[in-house]
């Protein structure tokens, strides 16, 4: 899809000016962190189960070559095929192959934030090969033509209203006066509408929340069961996966397992999770005569050894959105492009540029909720720094904040200078602001008292407060 | 297809700053893989006796809207599936895993169940499988493919019947992994299923304002019948507990 996040600050303007969304926002903020934290301190162990992800996932990381070719040898032993692809325009040429291998006019899809990193559907289309998205959520913004607004819940910017509408716009075959106002009826609706193509497809593409190096297989996490139909029912089923899914052996995937549910949904469990190992055996009944994984790299190789390989232990469980007052403000779209909150502020850059998406690293107040509640232990602050650094060096940044960064670093570098003016300043604005305490504007700060008030200064700088403080204490000591 | 392994292999190595591993590395590896070690499992379940076990099971599916009826013994399976089907107004036609597991069931008993074998077809109303473990920890099933149990009858209809045996409950899933590696060994296969289904609850979606329904694309209701069939060793402490509690209000959100 074409990024907008070059235009996040008019993203944002939007957003906070769309009632509907504001409204849909507030469900979600509530919901998911008093969910997580019920999960979390059910399961004492938890916190010593994120130091083993931690462990699990950079051992992988680090020995990445080894498992990937372990896991490929695994597949083919399987009678499955590995396709290695450089770029999206590989993946996508690759999908697009298989499909016409067996003639596919329809594929069901199951939720792959691959898919949408390299616009699967889109392309699919343009080459008579229909896309037919099958998780609730998906297949909402599928029919409204829009990106997914979350990683595990795409549809949360939507009301059930603005469902309704999409379904009375695309399900004309029904009956157009039929009640659609509760979230029951919507769902039965979608689950009608989808049986017969889930039945019809030739061909099923599903996501991989995680790879086994040990057995070669591949593992979605799924609650409606949509993922599984996908796989099971067509004669071909396609994972498509990026290369730091690996993960070595399924008791390293069981404690990255314990972790994920509880940290995306609070649930101890999600309702299923499936593990595939190549294509139909002899004397099966069912399941795809073919199973594919397309390995998907996109500068994800080059992330190791910098000071981004912490963001591939992601596993994609949007905890940091869950908790982030910037996502639970302005929601997903604003961001942009595929990936939204934290951890698409620091992978964004690394996949569409830092020049295309050097807003998004800005967009934290550096709370540090996303980095406390990440099952991996993501360093996600410190990484939206790195970004920034590279921004100023590149000379990204704007002008003027380029200009006050440099005069502010200019005194920072002069502590006795820095102090005295910092207490001029103090005492000039305490002056100013004595009568209402606050700021309504102020030169050369309007992006900030735009919004909000800015609180005056009682007249003393921290430095000297702090002095005069530790003079008072004294006594006491001695 | 080549040029682009080569070149991603190449990559990570560059990016790691190494060439490809040593002999001693990679065999040190490959030992991790051949023998996987477990990692930390929490003591809920693994620190229970078996009957505990199968208590834990049975509250924690409950807690996720699976339905639990515990019966004495396989004997009394075909009453406790026939007035199942009764109470939720459903048809007595079955679609049931061709697993001979289940031919011990004196379904005969029953004669006015009307059973077909084999997998499931588009408007098959309820399934009816074996699982090959349940999961203590969070009240899981895990359900494997093969030709006595294809995977469509967990998916395609619209209530999923699922046998599990007191013996049958492991309490964590290292243990059901151990399970599964042993039997496939004692088969002479070197592989895994095509398949393993890790079951919990019935479908359900929240991705219409996070308000949770059943019954997205998968199974509307999952019922377990329980056979906490008498093991000589200990005494039967199996604590029977009230035949299909209703669902209660989902309390979770949901995802994908």
């Amino acid at each position: 899809m074409e990024a907008t996040s070059r235009a996040f600050k008019s993203n944002v303007d939007r957003a906070l000016a769309d009632k509907t969304l504001q409204q849909a926002l507030g469900l979600a903020r509530t919901g998911f962190p008093a969910k997580r934290r019920a999960a979390v301190e059910r399961l004492p162990e938890f916190e010593a189960l994120r130091e083993e992800g931690r462990r699990i996932k950079n051992h992988t990381l680090e020995h990445l070559d080894f498992y990937l070719e372990s896991f490929e040898a695994k597949v083919r032993a399987n009678g499955g095929e590995v396709h290695w692809c450089r770029t999206p325009a590989e993946a996508r040429e690759t999908i697009l192959g298989l499909c016409r291998s067996v003639g596919a006019k329809s594929v069901t899809k199951g939720k792959s934030m691959i898919a949408e990193e390299i616009a699967l559907n889109d392309f699919l289309e343009a080459n008579a090969v229909v896309p037919i998205e099958t998780d609730l959520g998906e297949y909402i913004i599928q029919l409204r033509h829009e990106p997914p607004s979350h990683i595990i819940a795409p549809a949360i910017h939507l009301l059930k209203e603005q469902v309704a509408d999409a379904f009375r716009a695309t399900h004309t075959e029904l009956a157009p006066d039929r009640p659609l106002s509760e979230p029951r009826t919507l769902c039965d609706e979608a689950r009608q509408v989808l049986r017969p193509k889930f039945l019809a497809a030739d061909v099923g593409i599903t996501g991989a929340n995680f790879l086994i190096a040990e057995t070669g297989s591949s593992i979605i996490v799924t609650n409606e069961g949509n993922g599984d139909l996908t796989q099971l029912l067509p004669k071909v089923h396609i994972v498509l996966a990026s290369i730091e899914k690996l993960v070595p052996t399924l008791e390293d995937v069981s404690t990255l397992l314990r972790l994920l549910a509880r940290s995306a949904t609070g649930q101890e469990f999600s309702t299923y999770t499936t593990v595939s190992t190549g294509p139909r055996r002899p004397g099966d009944l069912d399941g795809p005569e073919q199973y594919h994984v397309v390995l998907l790299d996109n500068g994800r190789s080059a992330m190791l050894g910098t000071e981004f390989q912490d963001m591939l232990r992601c596993i994609r469980c949007s905890a940091c959105l869950n908790h982030c007052p910037v996502y639970g403000a302005v929601g997903g779209h604003a961001y942009g492009w595929v990936y939204q909150g934290p951890m698409g502020s620091v992978l964004t850059p690394q996949l569409i540029g830092i020049a295309e998406a050097g807003n998004l690293p800005n967009a934290s107040t550096f709370c540090g909720r996303c980095e406390s509640v990440c099952p991996m232990k993501i360093p996600l602050p410190k990484m939206m720094r790195h970004w920034r650094e590279r921004e100023y060096e590149k000379k990204l940044s704007p002008a003027a904040f380029r200009a006050g960064l440099g005069l502010w670093a200019f005194f920072a570098r002069r502590p006795e200078l820095y102090h005295r003016m910092a207490a001029i300043g103090a005492r000039i604005l305490g002056g100013f602001g004595r009568r209402r305490g606050r700021f309504r504007a102020l030169p050369l700060a309007r992006g900030w008292t735009s919004v909000r008030d800015m609180p005056a200064p009682q007249g003393r700088s921290f430095q000297s407060l702090w002095a005069e403080r530790q003079r008072a204490r004294m006594p006491r000591y001695h | 297809m080549t040029a682009a392994r080569d070149q991603i292999l190449g990559s990570i190595r560059r990016s790691l700053k190494r060439g490809p591993l040593g002999e001693a590395e990679t065999a040190a590896l490959r030992a991790r893989l051949a023998s996987p070690g477990r990692n930390l499992v929490p003591a809920r379940a693994a620190a229970l006796d078996p009957p505990a076990q199968r208590d834990l099971f049975t509250a924690m599916a409950q807690e996720v809207q699976t339905t639990v009826d515990r019966v004495a013994s396989l004997a009394e399976v075909p009453a406790a599936v026939a007035s199942y089907l009764a109470a939720e107004n459903l048809p007595a036609e079955l679609v049931m895993a061709p697993d001979p597991a289940l031919d011990d069931i004196p379904w005969h008993e029953r004669p006015l169940l009307q059973f077909r074998r084999g997998r499931a077809e588009p408007g098959d109303q309820v399934s009816l499988t074996p699982a090959f473990a349940g999961i203590a920890e969070t009240g899981t099933l895990m359900l494997v493919s093969g030709a006595e149990t294809p995977s469509t009858l967990n998916f395609l209809p619209d209530t999923h019947i699922v046998v599990l045996r007191a013996e049958q409950v492991v309490p964590s899933l290292e243990e059901a992994w151990t399970k599964l590696r042993a039997r496939q060994a004692a088969r002479g296969d070197a592989a895994l299923p095509r398949t393993v289904n890790f079951v919990t609850g019935p479908s359900r979606t929240g991705d219409i304002e996070q308000r949770i329904q059943l019954g997205a694309h998968g199974p509307r209701r999952l019922h377990v019948v329980f056979v906490d069939e008498p093991v000589a060793t200990e005494p039967s402490a199996a604590i029977p507990s009230s035949p299909s509690a209703p669902p209660s209000p989902p309390p979770l959100a949901g995802e994908g």
